[in-house]
């Protein structure tokens, strides 16, 4: 197998490891927007539920039960957003604004109070983490060329949540585009005032959509937390929900390319960490910066309508006032 | 019974203070929690920030780079947009001072000084120049495009100063230093010219700046043609247009003047403390502006109350950790976070309810 084949595959392995966290708040984000309720809390969501992963799973040691505190003080945070911005029909960029901000404080204060380790949660065990799963005949797959490779390296050896992100894209197509649900958050998303005028309730509605974001920011953070890496780090999200958030733009709120734009901000991320020190002939050094900033680029240049027109939910940002007779 | 409007003592007065009120409290449960007693967290606070000369030259100081971050975020909240970019714009406005004291060192200071002041706001105007441009002409949302801005100012900054500006010899990733006619005059100095003694605090010249930036910031608001066409933008575009004021303009020059204003912050930190560029030396006070700009309702009075507020918080909770390790530094982005929970996401909860009460109130005493 040549050198560059190897490398290829690994820095796509890297990449699906890297782009996960971003697709589960990607996602998020999605259900959240398509409901008309703006999301920059993603950030502060994943913050929060991987805390709550990494303090659970050092306590308890089982995964499964990290990933549920993770998701409901995600959820709990996700309501704080939603009574803010439904309920007391309050900004919702300042309510994410809270969010992001509280998580980021909590987090570190609540971590360094109950841990005494500057924050972090103590490193868990094996048994206490997703682990990778190697799937059937992975080994006995190298030996065919190619296609072994690829099911060895990039396929197999991942923890269940990956898989689960996996297939969380084409279930969050099916809810959105084929389900009674699906079909109603866009609207309310689009036109509220049809929603309500239908007979149903915006609140309810919007609620849910906010509640899910909360459900998937969790697992977010629970990858980060307790399947990524053995513990909570202070800070651990490192700007990942905003980078979800310019992934969400990229793909024009669409569950499809939202696996695409969080595979390639994935990619530059592990072509980033791979490229540290490294020259080339003809360019000499690139400065790893500059393919970090990449996303942050690409996203404005998308905004300015220079390559198509991201265009974001109707009804988008707006809180619904039910009209009075 | 005809509804009378709340005289403005209540709804400037009594609601900010109830939404503060409640965002200490919420922090006085975290304190709580963690098993200390909030009562003496908060006389740790309060004497660490103001017990002393020392403690008072380190609250205004940081105070100074609340007020202007908080009118940043203000004015741009008067054309009806947000302005979440102070963080990189406060980062932009630093290397434009920077760029300016490291490339003209020749000048004398009376010269030089001011123009270090002026790069510090064309920079922080410069970088939010794009994202109010899309906003104001191409719809893009401004806290998107300012967040990626964000981003990029410190992904900037830091390749700058591990590469191109570093300090040659240096480890660390900052630029050389100034010389002594970049600089601003730390207050002590300043009072010594006078024959007066003050404990040597960062507190500097630009807390000066930060004040008469409040007062012309209000002139600007309430006093001219242009901040009449800002409000007007802010509060009904559609509106503006038929009034003959153009939305587009104004948005891009109240932005404008927004990202000048947190690029000034760069004054009190880059020229008045460090004499050099460093990297992350603005510490989250963009987003701190957002916290101020919200509690102080957008008015230069109020941000300078409540910028002073965060002053204390900054300065007194660095006391608090040090004599309580269990409550971090951190404890005051949880208060941050629940002041833009409270004064911010949540600022209508209490004020109905208020309104109502004294309805009440009122109408018996019409009444009786």
């Amino acid at each position: 197998m040549s050198e560059a084949f190897q490398i290829i595959l690994l820095a796509v392995d890297s990449a699906i490891r890297l782009s996960v966290p971003l697709l589960f708040a990607c996602l998020a984000g999605l259900y959240s927007e398509r409901a008309g309720v703006v999301d920059i809390g993603l950030e502060g969501k994943m913050l929060i539920g991987a805390f709550a992963a990494g303090a659970t799973a050092s306590l308890v040691p089982n995964p499964w039960m990290g990933l549920l505190a993770a998701v409901l003080a995600s959820v709990l945070f996700a309501l704080v957003h939603g009574f803010a911005s439904i309920t007391q029909r309050g900004n919702q960029i300042v309510a994410g604004v809270a969010i992001n901000v509280l998580a980021s404080g909590l987090t570190a204060i609540l971590g360094n109070a109950w841990f005494n380790q500057g924050g972090r949660t103590p490193q868990l065990q094996s048994g206490a983490r997703f682990n990778e799963i190697v799937l059937p005949f992975a080994e006995s797959a190298r030996a065919i060329p190619v296609f072994g490779a690829i099911y060895a390296e990039v396929i197999s050896g991942h923890s269940v949540l990956v898989y689960g992100a996996l297939a969380l894209v084409p279930l969050t197509w099916f809810i959105l585009y084929r389900t009674r649900w699906g079909l109603r958050l866009r609207a309310v998303g689009e036109n509220p005032a049809a929603v309500d005028t239908a007979g149903l309730s915006v609140t309810a509605l919007r609620y849910s959509a906010v509640i899910m974001a909360g459900i998937l920011c969790g697992f977010g953070g629970a990858y980060l937390a307790i399947a990524q890496s053995a513990g909570f780090i202070t800070d651990m999200t490192a700007g990942k929900g905003f980078i979800a958030l310019a992934a969400l733009i990229f793909a024009k709120w669409r569950p499809v390319p939202a696996l695409g734009a969080c595979f390639l901000f994935g990619l530059l991320d592990a072509v980033a960490l791979r490229i540290q020190g490294v020259s080339f002939p003809g360019i000499g050094q690139v400065p790893v910066q500059a393919i970090q900033a990449l996303p942050y680029l690409l996203t404005v240049v998308l905004l300015a309508g220079f390559i198509g027109k991201a265009t974001p939910p109707r009804a988008v940002g707006v809180p619904y006032l039910k009209e009075r007779s | 019974m005809s509804a009378r409007p709340a005289p403005l003592w209540l709804t400037a007065g009594v609601v900010p203070l109830v939404n503060v009120a409640a965002a200490f409290l919420a922090a006085g449960l975290v304190i709580a929690l963690i098993g200390e007693n909030p009562l003496e967290a908060l006389q740790i606070m309060l004497r660490g920030a103001l017990g002393s000369q020392y403690g008072l030259g380190y609250t205004l100081y940081y105070t100074t780079s609340f007020i202007f971050t908080g009118l940043a975020v203000a004015v741009a909240f008067h054309a009806g947009h947000f302005n979440i970019g102070g963080e990189g714009q406060a980062l932009m406005g630093g290397l434009g001072a920077a760029l300016v004291a490291l490339s003209l060192p020749f000048l004398p200071w009376p010269i030089l000084l001011p123009l270090c002041v002026l790069g510090a706001a064309l920079a922080g105007a410069a970088w939010v120049l794009i994202p109010a441009y899309l906003q104001a002409y191409r719809g893009s949302h401004i806290v998107i495009t300012t967040i990626m801005f964000n981003f990029l100012a410190a992904t900037l900054l830091v390749y700058l100063l591990v590469g191109p500006m570093k300090m040659a010899g240096s480890m660390a990733p900052e630029t050389a230093r100034f010389v002594p006619g970049a600089t601003l005059p730390l207050m002590n100095q300043m009072a010594a010219w006078f024959g007066l003694t003050l404990t040597r605090t960062p507190l500097n010249l630009s807390f000066v700046f930060a004040i008469l930036a409040a007062i012309m910031v209000w002139v600007l608001i309430w006093r001219t043609r242009l901040g009449y066409a800002i409000r007007t933008v802010g509060a009904n575009p559609d509106a503006a247009v038929y009034a003959g004021i153009p939305p587009a303009r104004i948005t891009v020059i109240a932005l404008l003047i927004s990202g000048g204003l947190a690029g000034l912050m760069a004054t009190n930190e880059i020229l008045g403390v460090q004499g050099r560029l460093i990297n992350e030396f603005t510490a989250g006070a963009g987003f701190v502006g957002i916290a101020v700009a919200l509690m102080g309702r957008g008015h230069p009075f109020g941000i300078v109350l409540a910028a002073l507020l965060f002053g204390v918080l900054y300065q007194g909770g660095a006391e608090l950790a040090f004599d309580k390790p269990k409550i971090t530094r951190e404890m005051i982005i949880v208060i941050q976070g629940f002041v833009i929970l409270f004064a911010g996401a949540l600022e209508m909860m209490f004020a109905d309810r208020i309104a109502s009460l004294y309805q009440r109130f009122a109408g018996q005493r019409v009444g009786a």
